[in-house]
């Protein structure tokens, strides 16, 4: 594992185990704030700024706490140092772009319960990541994670025009895309070394 | 939620039932779907993972409806995160310890549990404002509706992906099984189609109401 280059990183947490389309992190805001473009690359950017935030926090604290031999704490420690994350990329951005704050909505708050930051932490921890490979990991995850959501924006405001059958319509044929996209993203596999 | 702040549920069969089929976690309010989608390859993790989480959800919902008077406002979602880490740790171990073969399998979905909406959901919109017996009753039926949804979906997934039920073959040795079932684009495929199906008998139900109410003014 520590022999592992950085690009190689980089590029498995990107695209060939994309968080959202091949490892299942972080669906809700994947189905919930694909609709316009614009939202879905302010909100990969929010999400990637949290992910290197607490990718370093995880890291610190991955060590403090083996130095003290309390791992079973690492959970609720990870979970905390989220939610303060959040809650500061939240006073931020309600600070400088008011407009943004009410487009992401409820969304940015959520970002604690998403499951693709624990995941990342949770992940760097059982790879045993130094502190520049977690950040390469979390910089790719994040770029992944909004890669994966602006394809989605991106076929979805072509939807909005397409006529559906009314059966269809909502949830169900969002998940119809994310299966076809995740399909697609199947074919990256074995670039970048399986999943350990 | 529709409920109103302040408004005390009285217990009744309803409290239950509507986690199960009405505000289905999953179906309805496409909560939680991260794990909904990730381990529900097979039907035993789609089991132990609702399971796991039905515990979770149970035990943080009780403690929170037991604290609700205690915690500040202005702290609750901390303080309820902190409650759930707790419970997943717990079940983090005990699964540890029970079969090191499900822990492998569930991987890091079962520390993921904490970051479950539904969870947090169900203590933020529920449990910080209603009694302990409706509570538990609410929170039991929001389980068992969250563990059908990764049942329904682990199961075909098993069958169409494997050929197998729990492990057992269930078709002819000849049969080729659709192996992309149980890789990842399976999982949005299964689910889209069950959200098709309960589309489908939604707008069904919707039509024949129309066509009887149409017959009654017609006749009237």
């Amino acid at each position: 594992m520590q022999a592992e280059p950085l690009s190689l990183i980089f590029l498995n947490a990107a695209v060939v185990n994309n968080f959202v389309l091949a490892l299942f992190l972080g669906i809700c805001p994947f189905l919930g704030v694909s609709a316009k473009k614009e939202t879905a690359w302010n909100m990969g950017l929010a999400t990637m700024f949290v992910m290197l935030v607490s990718s370093a926090a995880a890291y610190g604290i991955n060590w403090l706490l083996t130095e003290l031999d309390l791992l079973f704490l690492r959970l609720i420690c990870y979970i905390a140092v989220i939610a303060s994350a959040v809650q500061l990329v939240e006073m931020f951005v309600k600070r400088f772009s008011p407009a943004l704050f009410r487009s992401l909505g409820i969304f940015l708050p959520l970002i604690t319960t998403n499951c693709a930051i624990l995941g990342l932490a949770l992940f760097q921890t059982s790879k045993e990541y130094d502190l520049v490979q977690s950040l390469v990991y979390a910089l790719g995850a994040g770029a992944g994670f909004t890669l994966a959501l602006m394809l989605m924006a991106g076929l979805r405001e072509k939807l909005a025009l397409a006529r559906v059958p009314s059966v269809s319509q909502g949830a169900a044929m969002s998940l119809m895309l994310a299966g076809l996209l995740s399909l697609a993203f199947m074919g990256f596999a074995g670039l970048g070394g399986s999943h350990g | 939620m529709a409920e109103l702040p302040n408004r005390q549920e009285t217990l009744s069969l309803d409290t239950f039932m509507r986690g199960l089929w009405e505000e289905n976690p999953v179906f309805v309010m496409l909560l939680g779907m991260c794990p909904v989608l990730a381990v529900t390859n097979t039907t035993i993790n789609a089991l132990a993972m609702g399971l796991a989480t039905t515990f979770v959800l149970v035990c943080s919902s009780l403690l929170v409806s037991l604290l609700r008077d205690w915690i500040p406002k202005q702290v609750r979602i901390a303080s309820y995160i902190v409650i759930i880490a707790t419970f997943v740790t717990m079940v983090d171990y005990g699964i540890q310890a029970i079969s090191l073969e499900l822990y492998a399998a569930l991987g890091a979905f079962i520390q993921l549990i904490v970051a479950n909406c539904v969870i947090l959901g169900r203590a933020e919109a529920y449990a910080s404002k209603q009694r302990l017996h409706t509570t538990l009753v609410n929170s039991l039926g929001m389980g068992a509706g969250f563990t059908l949804a990764l049942l329904s979906l682990g199961t075909v997934r098993e069958v169409l992906g494997s050929g197998t039920l729990l492990g057992i073959p269930v078709f002819p040795a000849d049969f080729q099984p659709w192996v992309v079932m149980i890789l990842p684009p399976g999982g949005f495929f299964v689910l889209g189609a069950w959200l098709l199906l309960f589309n489908w008998l939604r707008l069904r139900k919707e039509h024949k109401a129309r066509a009887q109410l149409e017959v009654s003014a017609h006749a009237s």
